[in-house]
């Protein structure tokens, strides 16, 4: 019998098609592992089956009857519950109040007895060892995932999601949670797991549904596939050629990190360098330790363990505005975060980072003539489209805001670039373009160090690969040596022989 | 003996606005709203319990209505807060203003006066015989208004609300993970909305004491600060019922030494800046510890 | 692009006066009074002869500089809303070294005097803006309890120590060497216009023209790449509040210089209240407050007629006042009017 079955979903955000035409099969008491990378609409999918997303088409089956979940209450009617990969716990409250909030024993007045009675029970049941009136504040990443899914059992669900639960764990707490997620299929339970780990995928799931770019690429058994097949699948098969010509890789050192521990659980530290004229490229499945790396090498968060050096200088004391000053152009991932402030003119954006350098400051007075020739002369260079230098950058197609923040960063002559998710949600016009310049900047003996979660986009362009797992580097290669489902493989936990490069 | 009673009494008096005041901010600010405008809702209360009082010939229905006025005020203040999304400080800036204003204008429209209105049927105190010859504790049982006693009943009320009800556990859990609440199912607005309206109830009650017993007519601002007083009380006693009344009664202890300082040397002025300046060392101190609703200011859809 | 901004922004202001003078109109029905004629006296009062018109300038002038304070500081993020603490401060500061110092040759005492009342505004607004820097508590409440400790120590100071003969809390007059010189006989309109006018240009000047300017922006615009362009954001955090409370003294100072010639206990109607209406109506924009704070002062010099001819509060302006606070603060609801009037 099915427990899930959905047909035909498709949920669009805008122009984006995160969910395809889906349709996606569960059976009863099974742990059915949901693969992809990050933003193929996995998440998507679980939210619109716990009813948090509307589709846009598409029909659900739940035990095989039709089902209209418009609100998560629906969803737990049907027996449905998730974990969701940022913990929806109130701090303050204990455990036991966070298991029951909603969903309280007693009538007006709360009955703690008859509560903690029952969560007992359930936690006795499925051996969960957990202090119950602890404030979750207090907990562990671990313990709050515990204290999620006991908020799921206690609800009553029988249909248990669990969105990328393993992400914020150390191996021993993954362990745990498999043992507890087996104890509950052995219970009756059906568990649907959201991944991009292939080694969890193999050790735990029955059945595995790979999506791709909101589309169903690939159902099987578990016991029918194997780690090269799915990675394949999940990757999909190269299909452009190799755009780079190959750098010189013997460059002077420019950016250096030695020994430094990007995540906590992390348990080796991470070594590279950058030399110039060579792009290095960080391939990896988002959240393992890309978005770290990215705030340490800039300053925006401390390195606790190792050090960082720019031209040999060591930087890990220095401020933002001191690193730059040393030569380093950044292009952030978060651009509307990080990278500029929309309700800023072009020309003002133009001026962020860079408002002390006296070509465009005089006694404390901004030098607008020189800012303006400059801002004039960048925008033209990248072809950026705009109404004038005052417009408002916040106006601006993505595409064209990155070509404003490209110009700003390159203007000031780095030594070293640090380019993370150039083209995250640009047009493919835009992406030629931003790639075009980046190989020229290569071209000019800049350093270049990219993070991109975009496989293809890190082989086109890199001289030297490396690949980012839970925090450490799973390997590290001259580009072309290895192809695309291999490394795929060291996305999601395989390690190289030895790391090369 | 009798000197002790009579400040133990001043005291009591002083602090029911305080205490009501401050139980409003414990209200919004436990469900995540940011509340600047108990002293407007207080004044709308005071005025609106005159004018109740004046046209029915009832002090009670006067009450009544003022605890209308107040719950319609909250109202509207959730409405800006929670549907149009408004900045919530600057909403209670404008609150505060409109009443100032508007009980001046309609004080005027009604009156004819500027400054203060007619007296109107006011609300007696109670003596409760025989307890108020106790000594000391007499204080609490002698020439009281009813007001102190139905503002313990309104803090033991929230107090068992909050901690002992299901709807407390939620709404607490709202000021501080709101997302939380609302995917455990719990329609957070909803619970909102009825919060912000027991608040402005509770905050028009406070001002209908201020003119009904204590004056028996309506003065143009004669909430004088009481409000921001009660809204620093409830930061003073930790975003907790009990807390509030504890913090309202320090702060009570305050306002009413200062009728004794005349032979004293030390100025009033001093002895009120006192609470406020105990406020900010507190917050200066155990800055991070003292802290109040995580969500505060946070909207959900 | 900007221009098409701007007068959508405008349009908005417009609409939200419109509407709260549409209300105000409406309660002035239902006190049984013409809005008519209430609205029409106040037009009058406010610039019915040049004299009239001298005065709307003068009430304008608080108005103008606690606007100018809170614009500043929401330019950086910060709510100011202890420009009322902020103006009692230096108004005294200001009044005290003027008596203290009376010796000293007039436009160097007038100088001096000036400066210890910003210095006092300034270290008022410092104290929100270190708790909000340092231990992200809230500016807001904080400000509030300096209103307080603020106007309760000043009015100590003029009920005790520094108090003149007589039944009046109030100092005594400072020399007449540094009183600010009447623009137009038998009105208040000073030269804290001038000084007012230095100010606003001063600031427009300094928040778009200059590299520290821009930086307060940057943080208030978006604290995150602020920070990412190498901006110390808490700093700034501070350094607004600092410059806030300067301005905000400003308020103070002048009516004292301009005006009483002393201090005297409750001079300010919450001049620091509507001035968070002044500048949100005004944009946060210098030009903006200056206009915004123009119309706040016509409204105020206008009551005083309408009261007289009508049976209309001059409280009324508050409600109107009030309203437009209201109006600006909830962004959707303005737009909702938007929408509506082109539905």
């Amino acid at each position: 019998m099915d427990a899930i079955k959905m047909q035909g979903i498709v949920k669009c955000f805008g122009p984006v098609r995160a969910n395809d035409g889906i349709d996606f099969t569960v059976e009863q008491q099974e742990i059915h592992c949901l693969l992809g990378e990050n933003g193929t609409g996995k998440s998507t999918l679980m939210n619109i089956l716990f009813g948090l997303y509307h589709p846009d088409e598409g029909e659900i089956f739940i035990h095989e009857k039709k089902a209209e979940i418009s609100n998560p209450n629906d969803a737990y009617a049907l027996g449905i519950g998730m974990v969701h990969q940022h913990f929806m716990l109130v701090n303050q409250l204990t455990v036991l109040e966070n298991i029951i909030i909603g969903k309280e024993q007693g009538g007006l007045f709360l009955d703690p007895k008859k509560c903690e009675e029952k969560v007992s029970e359930l936690i006795n049941r499925f051996g969960f060892q957990i202090d119950l009136h602890e404030k979750v504040v207090n907990l562990s990443v671990g313990m709050r995932q515990r204290v999620e899914i006991l908020k799921t059992l206690y609800r009553g669900a029988d249909i248990i999601i669990l969105d990328e639960p393993t992400a914020v764990l150390t191996p021993q707490e993954v362990e745990e949670l498999f043992k507890i997620l087996r104890q509950l299929k052995k219970d009756g339970k059906t568990i649907v797991f959201i991944t991009h780990k292939l080694n969890e995928t193999m050790s735990l799931s029955d059945r595995i549904t790979v999506i791709r770019k909101g589309k169903v690429v690939f159902r099987c058994k578990t016991a029918d596939t194997n780690e090269k097949e799915l990675a394949t699948q999940m990757v999909g098969r190269s299909v452009e050629t190799v755009v780079a010509k190959r750098g010189n890789t013997s460059g002077k050192a420019v950016l250096e990190l030695k020994a430094v521990r990007l995540q906590d659980k992390a348990q080796e530290t991470v070594s590279l360098t950058v030399h110039a004229g060579e792009i290095l490229g960080i391939a990896g499945v988002d959240g393992n330790g890309q978005q770290e790396l990215e705030a340490m090498i800039v300053g925006n968060q401390k390195v606790k363990e190792g050090s960082i050096l720019i031209y040999g200088t060591p930087v890990e004391k220095m401020s933002v505005k001191e690193r730059k000053k040393l030569g380093l152009g950044y292009i952030p991932s978060d651009r509307h975060k990080n990278a500029m402030v929309s309700s800023f003119s072009i020309a003002e954006n133009f001026l962020l980072g860079y408002q002390d350098n006296p070509e465009y400051c005089k006694r404390g007075f901004i030098r607008f003539d020189a800012l303006r020739k400059d801002a004039k002369e960048q925008v033209e260079r990248f072809e950026t489209r705009l109404a004038g230098l005052d417009q408002e950058i916040g106006q601006l197609s993505g595409g064209n805001q990155q070509k404003v923040i490209f110009g700003r960063e390159t203007s000031h002559d780095p030594g070293f670039m640090l380019v993370a998710q150039p083209v995250r949600g640009l047009d493919i016009g835009a992406i030629e373009k931003v790639h075009k310049t980046l190989l020229e900047l290569k071209e000019q003996g800049k350093a270049i160090l990219l993070i991109s979660a975009e496989l293809s986009e890190v082989m086109n362009l890199s001289d030297r690969i490396a690949v980012l797992y839970e925090g450490e580097v799973s390997a590290q290669f001259a580009n072309g040596e290895y192809t695309k489902e291999e490394i795929g493989l060291f996305m999601t936990g395989k390690r190289a022989g030895g790391a090369k490069g | 003996m009798a000197g002790m009673n009579n400040f133990l009494a001043l005291m009591l008096q002083l602090s029911v606005p305080l205490v009501l005041g401050a139980l409003c901010g414990t209200i919004a600010e436990r469900g995540g709203i940011i509340l600047l405008g108990v002293e407007g809702m207080m004044l709308l209360g005071a005025f609106a319990g005159v004018a109740g009082s004046f046209f029915t010939g009832s002090a009670f229905l006067g009450i009544v209505v003022s605890v209308l006025a107040g719950a319609f005020a909250g109202w509207i203040y959730a409405l800006f807060c929670l549907k149009w999304k408004a900045h919530q400080s600057v909403v209670g800036v404008g609150v505060n203003l409109f009443a100032s204003g508007i009980t001046a204008v309609l004080l005027k429209a009604i009156w004819h006066t500027e400054g203060m209105s007619d007296p109107v049927k006011a609300v007696a105190n109670l003596t409760v015989l025989v307890l108020s010859d106790i000594p000391v504790v007499g204080a609490f049982f002698k020439n009281q208004s009813p007001y102190l006693y139905v503002m313990l009943i309104i803090v033991a009320v929230v107090w068992v609300l909050f901690y002992k009800t299901k709807f407390g556990l939620r709404y607490r859990a709202i000021g501080d993970q709101p997302h939380a609440v609302q995917t455990a199912g719990v329609p957070v607005n909803r619970y909102r909305y009825i919060a912000m309206m027991a608040a402005g109830a509770i905050a028009g009650l406070a001002g209908s004491y201020l003119s009904l017993p204590q004056n028996n007519l309506f003065v143009t601002d004669m909430t004088a600060g009481r409000g921001f007083m009660g809204l620093a009380a409830n930061i003073f006693g930790g975003w907790q019922p009990v807390g509030s009344l504890l913090a309202g009664l320090v702060f009570a202890i305050a306002q009413a030494t200062r009728f004794y300082l005349t032979d004293l040397s030390i100025p009033s002025q001093i002895v009120q800046m006192l609470p406020y300046i105990i406020t900010l060392l507190i917050l200066l101190f155990v800055g991070k510890r003292v802290k109040g609703p995580e969500a505060l200011g946070k909207l959900v859809d | 692009m900007k221009n098409k901004k701007m007068i959508q922004e405008l349009g908005k202001s417009l609409a939200a006066i419109g509407i709260a003078l549409l209300i105000g109109a409406l309660f002035i029905l239902l006190s049984g009074e013409s809005p008519a004629e209430a609205y029409g006296a106040l037009l009058k009062g406010a610039l019915g002869s040049p004299k009239s018109i001298a005065n709307t300038i003068s009430k304008s002038i608080p108005l103008a500089f606690t606007g100018l304070a809170v614009a500043l500081g929401s330019r950086c993020g910060m709510l100011n809303i202890g420009a009322e603490g902020q103006l009692h401060a230096g108004a005294m500061a200001a009044t005290l070294t003027a008596l203290q110092f009376s010796f000293l040759p007039g436009p160097l005492l007038m100088m001096v005097s000036i400066l210890a009342g910003i210095l006092a505004g300034m270290i008022v607004g410092s104290i929100p803006g270190f708790f909000r820097a340092k231990l992200n508590t809230s500016e807001v409440i904080v400000a509030i309890m300096l209103n307080y400790i603020c106007t309760l120590f000043t009015s100590w100071l003029v009920n005790g120590p520094v108090k003149a003969q007589g039944s009046t809390a109030q100092t005594h007059v400072i020399p007449d060497s540094v009183w600010f010189g009447r623009l137009m006989p038998q009105t208040q309109l000073t030269g804290s216009l001038f000084l007012l006018r230095i100010v606003a240009a001063a600031l427009y000047v300094f928040l778009w023209k200059t590299s520290v300017g821009y930086q307060l922006r940057a943080v208030g615009a978006n604290a995150s790449a602020a920070g990412t362009a190498g901006i110390k954001v808490s700093l700034f955090l501070v350094l607004s509040m600092v410059l806030s409370g300067g301005l905000a003294a400003l308020a103070g100072i002048t009516e004292v210089f301009g005006k009483y010639h002393r201090f005297i206990e409750g001079f300010s109607p919450s001049f620091g209240f509507t001035g968070i209406a002044v500048a949100i109506l005004g944009r946060n924009h210098p030009a903006g407050v200056l206009l915004t704070a123009l119309l706040f002062g016509m409204m105020d010099m206008g009551a005083l007629r309408m009261s007289r001819v009508t049976n209309v509060s001059t409280n009324m302006v508050t409600v109107v006042q009030s309203l437009v606070i209201l109006l600006v603060a909830a962004p959707e609801l303005i737009q909702w009017h938007n929408k509506r009037k082109r539905g």
